[in-house]
C-alpha cells in the first residue's frame, strides 16, 4: 500500500513540484492551499505524513499545526523558510514531529518523509515497562493503571526507544539517529521538545519525571519499572 | 681628585640607613606627586573649586594691600599728632627751665641740685597745667649739661657732667645734635625691666647763665603701640572675616551658575548614553533657562534624526531578511526541479546533461549567497547571540582546516599548522570555525599552490591565529578592502572558486562579536596574512595579540632583493558587537563553508 502524503502549502508551484518528486518516490499525495482546509482534508483524506509550510494564508500554519494535533496523531513535518530559534521552536511546540528548512534538497525530504512512516512495518508481540506504564508495541498502546495514554506515533517511538535498552544513557544525538531517522548531527531541540510533550503526557509530574528521566550534560534514559 | 669623596659617598650609600633615608624620600616624593595629581585634577574638574580659590587669592591680596595702606596711614597720623604735641610740651618745657635756670651756672657747685629742682618743679607744672597749655600725656625729662669739653666723647665722663633724669636713655647722636644748639628728635626703643617701649625724644638746648644745657623729653608711647596693635588686630579679624565671607559668596555664586551647568552636563551624559528621552528641565526666562531650550531643542531633533535612522537601518535589514526568505520558496521550486532533471541526466543529451549540472551547482552557490546574505542581515540587526563555551582552541582549528583539507587537496595546496594543544580560551566554536574555514579556503584560493601556514599561540590574555598564504598578496590598501562586502580584488574578478563576496565581511563581524579582532595584511609576490585575536574570556578587552600580524620572513621572500621599508598595508578592525543562531542543514552547511570564502 502506497504511503499518503497530504501537502499543505500555499504556493502552486511548490506543491506541483513537491508532488512530482513524491509521486516518483512512489508515495501518493494530495495537496490543499489553504489552511483553513487543512483539518478537513486530514479527516477526509486520513494522511500518513502531513507536509506542512508554515506561513499560509487563511490560517496561520502554527495553528493549523495545533488543530490537527489536537485531534490527530498523524506525524506532521514543517516546512520553513525561518531559521531562528523561536519559530522553530514554536513549530515543535504547536506539534509538528520534525521540520525541513528551505530550501531543502529533494532527498533530505523524502529521508525526513521516510523515517516518519517507516514504523509501519509488522513487529514482533512485545511488552515493555517503563517507570509505571506499560507499552504493548504491536498495538501502539501505552497504559497506566489499566488507562491508556494517547501518544503521537513519534512520542511513542521516542518512549519505545527508551524503553528497549532501560539501563542505557541515550545522548540527544542518538535520539535524533534512531527516532528521527538523521544521519549525521542535527538540531538537538528536536529531542528537547519531544521529550517535554512526552513527559506532559506520560508524566504524573512533568516536574518530576519518574518515566523519563534526565542524565545532566549527557542526555535521557528510562526510568525504572 | 674627587677619589677619596666618592669612597665615601659609596659606603655611605652601602649604610642601610642611607638607603632608608633614599626609600623614604622617595616614598614622600611619590606621595608629593600623588597628592599633586590630586589637586591638578580637582583644579581642572571643578569650575567651583576654580572660582573660589581665584577669588580667594585675589582678594586676600586685595585685603593685604588695604590693610598696609591703611595702617600706616593710622601710624601716620597717631605718631604726627604726638610730635606735634610732644614739641608743644618741649618747648613749654624749655622756656619753663630757661626761667629757672637763669641764674645757674652748670659747671658751678650744687649745680645737680639746681637742675633736680628745676626738673621737678617743670615736672609738676605740667601735671598740675590746666587745659590749654600744650599737653602730650606722660612723659620724663631729661637735663644734663653734657661733657664739659665740647667735643669729647659723651660716654667716657660722667664725673664732668651733672644730669638729672636717666640721661643714659638717650642716643648719642641725638646729643650730638642737641649740643650743636638745635632742635631734634629721635624715635627710640628703650628697654626698661626687659620691657622694650618705644619713645620718642625731643632734645632742645635750654640756655643758662654758663653754657646752654640739654634738655630732654621722652616720651613713652607704648599707649600708642597699644592702639596701633588693636587696630591692626582689628584690621587682620576682619580681612579674614572680609574674605571667608568673600569666599562664601563666591562660592555661593557660583554655585548658581555652576548647578545647572553641572545639571546640563549629567543630563547631556545620559542622552549620549541612549536615553534619549532625557531634557532640561527650563525654568523662568534666564540664560541658563535659554540654554536648557536650545539643548531640549537640539536633543528633539537628534532624536528624530536617531530615530528616522534606525527606522530606515530597521526597514532595510527586514527588507534584506524578508527578500532572503522570500526568495527560499521559489528557489526550494527551482532546487527541486533542478534535482529532478540531474536525477534523470543519463537520459539527457550531453548539452542537456551539462546544463543541468551547471543548474545544480550554481543553485548551490546561490543557497549559500542567500544564507550568507541572511546571516549578515542577521548580524546587521544585532539578533546573533554568542554561545560561547571554554574549548582548546587545537580542536577548533583542526576541525576548521580538515573541512577546507579536501578543497586544499585539490588544488595540490600544502597545508603546514603549528597548532599547540591546550590554548584554551572562552569562544564560540561554530563562529570561530567559520571564521577560521574562510579565512583556510580563502588562502587556499589565492596561495597558488604554495603552502599555506597556520599558527595557533596564545598568550596571558588573547589566543591568535595567523593564515599566511605565499601567493600574490594584497596591493597597498587592499588589506583594508578586503572585508568590504562584496569586494574582489581585480585580477580575481573572474574567480575561481566562487565565493559569495560576503565570507570575510561575516567572518570580521563573528569576530567583533567575540570582542576580537580580524586583521590582514599582504604585499605584491609575499603573500598575505590574516589574523584572528580573541580575548581568552568573553568581555575581556584587547590590547595585544600573541602572534605578530606581519611576518618575519622578509630576507626568505622569493630570493628579491630584501625592500627597506615594505610598503605594507594593514587593516585593524577593533571590536563591535552584533549577535547568529545556527542555520538549518549540515550538508548545506558543508557547501557553503567550502564557497562563503572571499575573493580578493
Amino acid at each position: 500500500m502506497k504511503s499518503r502524503v497530504l501537502v499543505v502549502d500555499d504556493d502552486p508551484a511548490l506543491a506541483e513540484m513537491l508532488t512530482i518528486v513524491l509521486r516518483g518516490e512512489g508515495f501518493d499525495t494530495a495537496v490543499v492551499g489553504d489552511g483553513t482546509r487543512a483539518l478537513p482534508a486530514v479527516r477526509d483524506l486520513r494522511p500518513d505524513v502531513v507536509l506542512l509550510d508554515l506561513m499560509l494564508p487563511g490560517m496561520n500554519g502554527i495553528d493549523v499545526c495545533r488543530a490537527i494535533r489536537s485531534e490527530s496523531g498523524v506525524p506532521i513535518v514543517m516546512l520553513t523558510a525561518k531559521t531562528d530559534t523561536v519559530d522553530i521552536v514554536l513549530g515543535l511546540e504547536s506539534g509538528a514531529d520534525d521540520y525541513v528548512v528551505k530550501p531543502f534538497k529533494p532527498k533530505e525530504l523524502i529521508a525526513r518523509i521516510r523515517a516518519r512512516v517507516r514504523r509501519t512495518d509488522a513487529e514482533p508481540a512485545e511488552q515493555l515497562s517503563i517507570g509505571d506504564v506499560t507499552i504493548d508495541v504491536p498495538a501502539h498502546q501505552v497504559v497506566r493503571d489499566g488507562e491508556p495514554i494517547a501518544l503521537t506515533p513519534l512520542e511513542f517511538d521516542l518512549l519505545v526507544a527508551l524503553a528497549r535498552k532501560p539501563r542505557q544513557v541515550f545522548t540527544r544525538e542518538v535520539l535524533l539517529e534512531q527516532v528521527w531517522g538523521y544521519r549525521h548531527a542535527a538540531d538537538t531541540r528536536l529531542v528537547n521538545v519531544h521529550v517535554q510533550r512526552l513527559r506532559s503526557k506520560v508524566e504524573r509530574d512533568p516536574e518530576h519525571p519518574e518515566v523519563v528521566l534526565t542524565v545532566r550534560g549527557v542526555g535521557y534514559k528510562a526510568g525504572p519499572p | 681628585m674627587t677619589r677619596p669623596d666618592d669612597r665615601l659617598w659609596t659606603r655611605l650609600e652601602r649604610m642601610p640607613i642611607t638607603r632608608r633615608m633614599k626609600r623614604t624620600v622617595a616614598q614622600i616624593r611619590a606621595v608629593a606627586v600623588e597628592v599633586g595629581v590630586l589637586v591638578d585634577a580637582i583644579w581642572r574638574r571643578s569650575l567651583q573649586v576654580r572660582v573660589v580659590v581665584s577669588t580667594l587669592a585675589l582678594s586676600a591680596a586685595v585685603v593685604l594691600v588695604l590693610g598696609l595702606v591703611l595702617q600706616t596711614q593710622i601710624a601716620g597720623r597717631i605718631l604726627q599728632g604726638k610730635e606735634v604735641d610732644a614739641l608743644g610740651q618741649a618747648e613749654a618745657g624749655a622756656a619753663v627751665l630757661e626761667r629757672e635756670l637763669a641764674g645757674v651756672d652748670p659747671d658751678g657747685e650744687g649745680a645737680q641740685g639746681e637742675l633736680n629742682k628745676a626738673l621737678d618743679r617743670l615736672t609738676n607744672a605740667s601735671l598740675s597745667d590746666d587745659a590749654g597749655s600744650p599737653s602730650a600725656g606722660e612723659f620724663r625729662a631729661v637735663l644734663t649739661t653734657g661733657p664739659r669739653e665740647p667735643g669729647r666723647g659723651v660716654d667716657g665722663s660722667g664725673a664732668d657732667e651733672v644730669s638729672a633724669g636717666t640721661v643714659a636713655d638717650v642716643p648719642a647722636d641725638l646729643r650730638g645734635h642737641v649740643a650743636g644748639g638745635s632742635l631734634a628728635r629721635r624715635y627710640v626703643t628703650i628697654s626698661a625691666q626687659g620691657v622694650e617701649i618705644p619713645t620718642l625724644i625731643i632734645g632742645q638746648p635750654v640756655r643758662t647763665a654758663g653754657r646752654d644745657l640739654e634738655f630732654y623729653l621722652l616720651f613713652p608711647l607704648d599707649a600708642e603701640q597699644r592702639t596701633l596693635s588693636l587696630v591692626q588686630s582689628t584690621l587682620i579679624v576682619g580681612g579674614l572675616v572680609l574674605l571667608l565671607l568673600l569666599a562664601g559668596i563666591a562660592s555661593l555664586v557660583t554655585r548658581q551658575v555652576v548647578r545647572p551647568v553641572r545639571q546640563a552636563a549629567e543630563i547631556a551624559e545620559r542622552f549620549a548614553d541612549g536615553h534619549l528621552d532625557e531634557r532640561m528641565p527650563v525654568h523662568g526666562n534666564d540664560e541658563v533657562a535659554r540654554l536648557a531650550e536650545s539643548y531640549n531643542e537640539m536633543a528633539g531633533s537628534i532624536q528624530a534624526q536617531i530615530r528616522q535612522l534606525e527606522e530606515f537601518g530597521a526597514l532595510q535589514r527586514r527588507f534584506t531578511s524578508d527578500v532572503s526568505h522570500e526568495l527560499r520558496t521559489p528557489l526550494t521550486t527551482v532546487r527541486m526541479a533542478a534535482d529532478v532533471l540531474h536525477a534523470s541526466k543519463d537520459q539527457l543529451l550531453p548539452a542537456l546533461r551539462r546544463s543541468s549540472e551547471l543548474l545544480v551547482t550554481e543553485l548551490d552557490r546561490f543557497e549559500a549567497l542567500l544564507a550568507d546574505l541572511l546571516e549578515i542581515s542577521r548580524l546587521d540587526a544585532g539578533v546573533a547571540d554568542l554561545t560561547a563555551d571554554r574549548v582548546d582552541m587545537h580542536g577548533v582549528v583542526n576541525r576548521a582546516v580538515e573541512a577546507v583539507r579536501g578543497f586544499a587537496e585539490e588544488s595540490g595546496t600544502p597545508l603546514r599548522l603549528q597548532l599547540p594543544v591546550g590554548v584554551y580560551a572562552e569562544v564560540d566554536p561554530r563562529r570561530v570555525e567559520r571564521i577560521l574555514r574562510n579565512l583556510v579556503a580563502n588562502a587556499v584560493d589565492h596561495g597558488e599552490g604554495r603552502p599555506v601556514d597556520i599558527t595557533l599561540a596564545g598568550d596571558e590574555h588573547a589566543v591568535a591565529v595567523v593564515v599566511r598564504d605565499h601567493g600574490v598578496g594584497l596591493r597597498p590598501g587592499e588589506a583594508a578592502l578586503v572585508f568590504n562586502r562584496f569586494w574582489r580584488a581585480e585580477e580575481s574578478r573572474a574567480r575561481r572558486s566562487g565565493g559569495s563576496g560576503l565570507g570575510l565581511s561575516i567572518s570580521i563581524e563573528d569576530a567583533r562579536l567575540h570582542g576580537g579582532w580580524l586583521q590582514a595584511w599582504g604585499e605584491p609576490g609575499r603573500g598575505s596574512a590574516f589574523r584572528l585575536t580573541l580575548p581568552r574570556a568573553v568581555g575581556e578587552p584587547l590590547t595585544t595579540s600573541p602572534l605578530p600580524l606581519v611576518p618575519d620572513d622578509r630576507a626568505a621572500s622569493e630570493g628579491s632583493a630584501p625592500e627597506p621599508a615594505p610598503a605594507s598595508s594593514t587593516s585593524d578592525a577593533a571590536a563591535g558587537s552584533v549577535p547568529t543562531p545556527v542555520h538549518g542543514l549540515a550538508a548545506v552547511r558543508a557547501a557553503a563553508a567550502m564557497q562563503t570564502q572571499d575573493d580578493r
